[in-house]
């Protein structure tokens, strides 16, 4: 054992399976944890067993990126420390408390890398808690992970690049789809053209999507408004308003979703600064161009601290490993975190040309009808929580949760914590960042009570 | 910008304690302003574990505890909410021959208090309670006592004394200070200053700095109790529970989540808040699927902690200041000033109208710490075992 603790890796993901390559590259032995069983991340999440899927199958375009990843990490087995099914459940000044296998392990870090990933961003609508409903990507995971479909006539609706993504994996995987619906004008899309001379090769892909999906007969409706699901004890079908008229759809399943959002519960442990990004409409750790955090040994990367995509996630890992040594001392290669850095900006300028043919429809909060459930977890509707933020004459986002209890459930806010902050700010006429942003608590996921502190320290590399 | 009243009685400190003597007050007729640094009941007011206990205090508080006893079940009426406050009944169990014998004795010291305790043996334990570990010795019941939602309750007061009248101002800390005249002057937040008549320190954990700047330093320290709440549940705690020597305390909402106590968390950067330690958390939780096996497949879904005033001899500072004519002390609840506090608004406003209480508060003056130490300040002190108090005080005086 050596007296020096690891630099410790959050998410083996694009962004953190790039920055153990590059620790192990400078003769560093980082320990890796994920709560997911495999390496990969969201999107190269890999299935849970073999069942005769190919590669392509699973990742499509993105096949050869996906490979060359997994083989990555594989490549630097034992050279790093990596635990799988592990949740990183508290954080605190060197210290992190992991739950894997059972039991719970106090581990000593020096210099932290947190590349925690994203999910899902909603808005609720009447109907999106029946079964039968799910995010676009959780309908994405149950695709890639489980090889299954969410239904058999499947409606896709919201916003975001993953929109037309993951009804043109159903569409290919034999699944019909009814129907996407996407909550942006088509005028929007022109700003796509913009993006062309950043990266034409994401662009192109994103409109033979829809061009394929077009081809194969599923409808494509834009600029809808009044989205609501039908059916009594699970999707029977989806209704929305367009151009003033109504409409309706028969479906039996239904992935939505408004873009994602970054998990940066960790950061906010750790005791990192967080500034308003209006971009993604979110508090987001403040971070340098190379990933260096507010706080000292802290280093961010990938869609954990602003959504930028899985490319920018690889390099971002990369860079914010380097940044790393070059912060202990150790030498690193300048010309390199230089490039990453160049490239990192150029993918920037791409996102937010993507966020603008993607708009989040924020002034849909304001419409949520009050019977609309907000927060599952603890089952608080729309109206309870305007009702709440009256009475107690409250326009910030923790006091809110105080007197209403949304966000304060299993999910800890990751789930409705976006949606309350909209619903608040319409509702007291204020813009979105004066409402703040939810304090995180530790376990940032729950734990069972009876989980027992191992007594072996793990092994801590030379 | 700048914004001046002229007022009766200002408070410093939207806790409990300050914005149900601000309500008090306002019912009497006074014009009052209520300031608080950050959000009203968002220190320990709002975010405690909500036991609403008299059973376990020292003694010289129980009148006072007895008098904020006749308010919680009128909660509805005063502050149109009725808190989640629930009298389930507050269990003190009893893990040794030990324990059971200080419980015995402190149900026969405060046996002409009112309190009804009724003490428990393991046999009765078991039929009563069988969702409590059989380990358990036996236990003290007060039927009377009962919890409440902290973060409805304190919030609740804050908005009844606004809409009574009173101007509640947040985000607006006082900066300082001065008698002037026959009152006094302070300033405050950006630009806002007030002429007040009275003023009252219940500025909790931060009061003592206001208590020093009159001449009248207070040994109060800071603690920073640490709680975990579980996944909703279906109903097994129908009691509230403490336990004797401290270890922990837990209650069940109505909505199923268990919410338990015990340890100790650590203050954050800003002082002003703190965060459980995951060992401390971790030691609450396995406590926990210990004494209920129930939970013991549960799932933690959150801990918290909150800052607190202590004094060294677990009573709080209420009355007038020594020094200072016009300023009134209330501060230092030692982790237990959730229960007793709209008690101590209702004293409040007697002594701001009256200049006097019905209610006995001579143990709690601020001279106690002016005198040189001798033993009448020491015996205040030992009540049973008090002393372990780092494990969290069910033993007199603390929490639950
Ligand atoms: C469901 C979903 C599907 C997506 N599909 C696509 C897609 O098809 N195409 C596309 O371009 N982009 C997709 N994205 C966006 C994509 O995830 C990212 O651009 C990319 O994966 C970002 O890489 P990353 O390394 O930053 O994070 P991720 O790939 O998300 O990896 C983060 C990892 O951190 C782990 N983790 C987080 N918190 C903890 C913790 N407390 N303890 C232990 N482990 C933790 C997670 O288990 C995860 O494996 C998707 C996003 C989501 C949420
Ligand atoms: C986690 C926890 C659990 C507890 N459990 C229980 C329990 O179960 N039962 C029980 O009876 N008691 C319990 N307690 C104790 C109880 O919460 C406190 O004793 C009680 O809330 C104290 O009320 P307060 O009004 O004095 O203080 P606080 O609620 O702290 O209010 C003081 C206020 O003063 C404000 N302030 C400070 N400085 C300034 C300034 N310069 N200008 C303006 N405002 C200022 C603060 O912002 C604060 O809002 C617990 C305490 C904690 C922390």
């Amino acid at each position: 054992m050596s007296a020096r603790p690891q630099p410790l890796i959050v998410g083996a993901g694009p962004a953190g399976i790039r920055a153990a390559e590059a620790f192990v590259a400078a003769g560093l032995r980082p320990l890796v944890v994920d709560e997911a069983p495999a390496c990969g991340g969201q999107i190269y999440r890999q299935r849970l067993v073999q069942d005769g899927r190919s590669t392509k199958d699973l990742y499509g375009s993105e096949a050869g990126k996906a490979e060359r990843l997994h083989a990555a990490f594989a490549a630097l087995d034992g050279r790093v420390d990596y635990w799988p099914q592990a949740l990183l459940w508290n954080l605190r000044d060197g210290m992190a408390d992991v739950a894997v296998t059972g039991t719970t392990r106090r581990v000593a870090y020096d210099g932290l890398v947190l590349a925690t990933g994203a999910t899902d961003r909603v808005l609720p609508i009447l109907g999106w808690t029946l079964p039968g409903v799910f995010t676009l990507g959780g309908s994405q995971i149950a695709l890639k992970a489980q090889g299954c479909a969410i239904g058999s006539r499947v409606v896709f609706a919201g916003s975001g690049p993953l929109l037309y993504l993951v009804a043109w994996q159903y569409m290919k995987a034999g699944v019909e789809v009814a129907a996407v619906l996407d909550t942006a004008p088509a005028s929007v899309k022109l700003n796509l053209f913009k993006a062309l001379p950043l990266d034409a090769g994401i662009v192109l892909r994103g409109m033979r999507f829809a061009a394929e999906l077009r081809l194969r007969g599923v409808a494509i409706r834009t600029g809808i408004e009044g989205l609501r699901i039908e059916g009594e004890g699970r999707v029977s079908g989806i209704a929305w308003r367009e151009g003033g008229r109504k409409r309706r759809l028969a479906c039996d399943g239904v992935g939505y979703g408004l873009a994602l959002r970054s998990e940066t519960q960790l950061a906010d442990l750790a005791g990192c600064a967080f500034r308003f990004n209006e971009r993604d409409r979110a508090w987001l750790p403040i971070r340098d161009a190379a990933g260096r955090a507010s706080v000292p040994g802290v280093y961010l990367a990938g869609d954990g601290a602003g959504i930028a995509g899985a490319d920018a996630a690889e390099r971002a890992g990369e860079r914010a490993a380097l940044a790393l040594l070059e912060d202990r001392g150790v030498a690193f290669d300048k010309e390199r975190a230089m490039a990453l850095e160049a490239e990192l900006a150029r993918i920037g300028r791409l996102r937010d040309v993507l966020e603008a043919a993607f708009p989040f429809p924020a002034h849909w909060a304001a419409a949520i009808d009050d019977a609309t459930t907000l927060c599952r977890c603890e089952e608080i509707t729309a109206g309870a929580v305007r009702e709440a933020a009256n009475r107690f004459d409250i326009g910030e986002i923790n006091r809110l949760k105080a007197v209403s209890r949304v966000g304060m459930g299993r999910c800890q806010g990751r789930m409705c914590a976006a949606a309350s902050a909209e619903v608040l700010a319409a509702a007291t006429g204020k813009p979105i960042d004066a409402v703040g942003r939810l304090r995180a608590q530790a376990p940032v996921k729950p734990i069972p009570l009876a989980l027992q502190l191992a007594a072996d320290l793990p092994e801590v590399a030379e | 910008m700048s914004r001046h009243l002229d007022i009766d009685v200002a408070i410093v400190g939207g806790g409990l304690v300050g914005s149900s003597a601000a309500l008090a007050l306002r019912n009497m007729g006074f014009s009052v302003a209520l300031l608080d640094k950050g959000f009203c009941g968002a220190q320990a007011s709002g975010v405690n574990y909500g036991g609403v206990r008299r059973q376990g205090r020292p003694r010289e508080q129980l009148p006072l505890s007895q008098r904020a006893h006749a308010v919680w079940p009128r909660l509805k009426e005063l502050i149109g909410i009725d808190g989640e406050f629930l009298r389930s009944g507050h269990l003190k169990l009893a893990r040794s021959e030990d324990d059971m014998a200080v419980l015995e004795a402190y149900a026969a010291e405060v046996a002409d208090q009112g309190l009804g305790l009724e003490l428990i043996g393991h046999n009765g334990l078991r039929e009563r309670f069988p969702w409590i570990d059989g380990s358990i010795l036996g236990a003290s019941l007060c039927a009377g006592d009962g919890h409440a939602n902290p973060r409805l309750v304190s919030a609740g007061f804050a908005s009844a004394a606004r809409r009574a009248g009173v101007h509640v101002l947040e985000n607006t800390p006082v900066t300082g200070i001065a008698r002037n005249g026959e009152g006094f002057a302070l300033e405050a937040g950006e630009g806002v200053s007030l002429k007040a008549r009275i003023v009252i320190n219940s500025a909790g954990a931060w009061a003592d700095r206001f208590a020093a700047d009159f001449g009248e330093p207070v040994p109060l320290s800071r603690i920073y109790p640490s709680m975990i709440v579980t996944e909703p549940l279906p109903s097994v705690m129908t009691v509230n529970i403490g336990m004797e020597g401290g270890g922990i305390y837990a209650r069940q909402v109505e909505r199923g989540n268990c919410v338990v106590g015990g340890e100790r968390g650590l203050p954050l950067e800003d002082p002003d808040f703190s965060r459980p330690r995951g060992e401390g958390a971790l030691a609450i939780m396995n406590r926990t699927a210990e004494v209920f096996p129930a939970l013991r497949h549960a799932q933690a879904i959150r801990f918290w902690s909150g800052t607190e005033a202590s004094m060294p001899d677990r009573n709080p500072v209420i009355g007038f200041s020594g020094t200072t004519p016009g300023l009134i002390h209330a501060f230092g609840f030692t982790g237990a000033g959730f229960q007793i506090a709209p008690g101590v608004g209702e004293v409040l406003a007697e002594l701001a109208r009256d200049g006097r209480t019905s209610t006995p508060i001579e143990a709690f003056s601020i001279a106690r710490f002016s005198q040189p130490s001798g033993p009448a300040g020491q015996d205040r002190i030992s009540h049973g075992s008090d002393a372990r108090s780092q494990s969290e005080p069910q033993s007199r005086g603390a929490h639950s």
